[in-house]
């Protein structure tokens, strides 16, 4: 299992969704991805992204400068 | 036994697209959706930048309806591609700067290379004849398919029993009996299919789903390419060109004035890329230089940012201008007057 940090601040929604999904592609079953962003819109996107694709949301973070997600590949 | 078909749905959010996906699901296809960020989709979260929208909760309605219709979402980035369809469509352009009809063949060509390569047998779309005066009419609804390459593998199961049989129905993939005969601008028999389906909390944007059908928007991006004398523009300008308040004084040079401190938080992350000030002696803004200012420049910049502050009615204000590199001078200059402020300055 690997554990692994996307940089996705300054983007806007759907950016930081694009580049999770395209980064989860390169990842295996049970690996971590922590992804950082600085849109409040992640907070409900990229949750719903795993939703619908099959990855568990581990952990979401947020103050008012930075939302991070962390997420098991499913 | 009969193999299981695969449609891919151009699913932008709205209602045409679900309902079409809906009525295909319902057929027994397998359905999964994709969606073509250009940049320029005002789907996502542009507006929650914007700190007085952060009570209302946001969603993309993408990501949103495709949970609804339980099914997989592939959004992809068509930014650099899309350019050209911009710069030079075909087809010419809508009331402003929308592209609709290339915008269309791009995409349904893109769902066509999409469904080569993951072995998908046809696409579908939320297309309706008369719906839109560009891309959704009778005469222009038969170029899409052509000039995408997709010809009858493109559905439109919402007006599907107004055109020609494709390739799904033909060779009995779907029921044409049960797809529908949808026309025109009404949107009652959508909300009545709606209804049938139990959707009852769907996106309606009111202005379409693109920001270049936005006369503003369209106009900061005319501003943009005639100040540079090309049309091209980069992920930056685009998100710029959503952001704060656009104010030209000169062919050289534009200021950007965050509008609240949601807009003045994002902007704060261009700093490094743009001359910007904000006022050291009252609150207010922050600003961003876009161009090639002189002296005289900065300061009719900073007098525009202290405009925008707590003490506009100050007889003076002290700016903070910073280069690039971050290096800082302070200028101190009086406010300007909202009627000292051209029309024609505001983009």
């Amino acid at each position: 299992m690997s554990k692994e940090v996307l940089n996705a601040k300054r983007l806007l929604c759907p950016l930081p969704v694009i580049r999770t999904q395209d980064k989860v592609k390169t990842m295996a079953t049970g690996d971590i991805l922590q992804v950082v962003c600085t849109d409040p819109g992640v907070m409900q996107d990229i949750p719903a992204w795993c939703r619908i694709n099959g990855h568990k949301v581990i952990e979401t973070v947020s103050d008012d400068m930075e939302y991070i997600i962390v997420l098991e590949v499913g | 036994m009969s193999k299981q078909r695969k449609a891919v749905a151009l699913i932008s959010g709205g209602l045409d697209s679900l309902l079409a996906a809906k009525t295909i699901i319902e057929q027994g296809v397998h359905v999964e959706g994709i969606n073509f960020f250009t940049g320029f989709c005002v789907e996502g979260h542009t507006h929650a930048i914007r700190k007085k929208d952060k009570a209302t909760p946001k969603r993309n309605n993408a990501l949103w309806s495709a949970e609804q219709l339980g099914i997989k979402l592939h959004i992809v980035d068509v930014i650099d591609e899309y350019k050209d369809v911009l710069i030079n469509p075909k087809h010419g352009y809508g009331a402003n700067m929308n592209p609709c009809l290339d915008c269309k063949i791009f995409m349904v060509h893109k769902a066509k290379e999409w469904i080569e390569e993951n072995d998908f047998d046809f696409i579908i779309t939320g297309e309706v004849i008369g719906q839109r005066p560009m891309s959704q009419r009778k005469d222009t609804m038969p170029v899409i398919a052509n000039e995408s390459g997709a010809d009858d593998l493109l559905l439109r199961p919402l007006c599907a029993q107004n055109l020609p049989m494709t390739l799904p129905e033909r060779e009995g993939w779907v029921d044409r009996e049960k797809l529908h005969n949808f026309s025109g601008r009404t949107r009652k028999p959508q909300m009545a299919l709606a209804a049938q389906f139990g959707f009852n909390d769907f996106a309606q944007p009111a202005g379409g789903c693109c920001f270049l059908t936005d006369k503003s928007y369209s106009d900061k991006l005319v501003d943009l390419w005639t100040s540079r004398g090309r049309k091209e523009y980069d992920l930056d300008d685009v998100m710029l060109l959503k952001v704060g308040r656009h104010i030209r004084p000169k062919s050289n040079f534009k200021v950007i004035i965050a509008r609240e401190e949601g807009e003045a938080r994002f902007l704060q992350g261009y700093k490094k890329e743009f001359i910007n000030m904000n006022c050291a002696s009252h609150k207010g803004p922050l600003a961003m230089v876009d161009g090639e200012p002189s002296e005289a420049d900065l300061l009719v910049a900073a007098q525009l940012t202290a405009r925008y502050g707590q003490g506009r009615e100050a007889e003076f204000v002290d700016v903070t201008i910073r280069e690039k590199d971050g290096t800082e001078k302070v200028v101190t200059v009086t406010p300007m007057k909202a009627d000292e402020i051209p029309l024609q300055w505001m983009i």
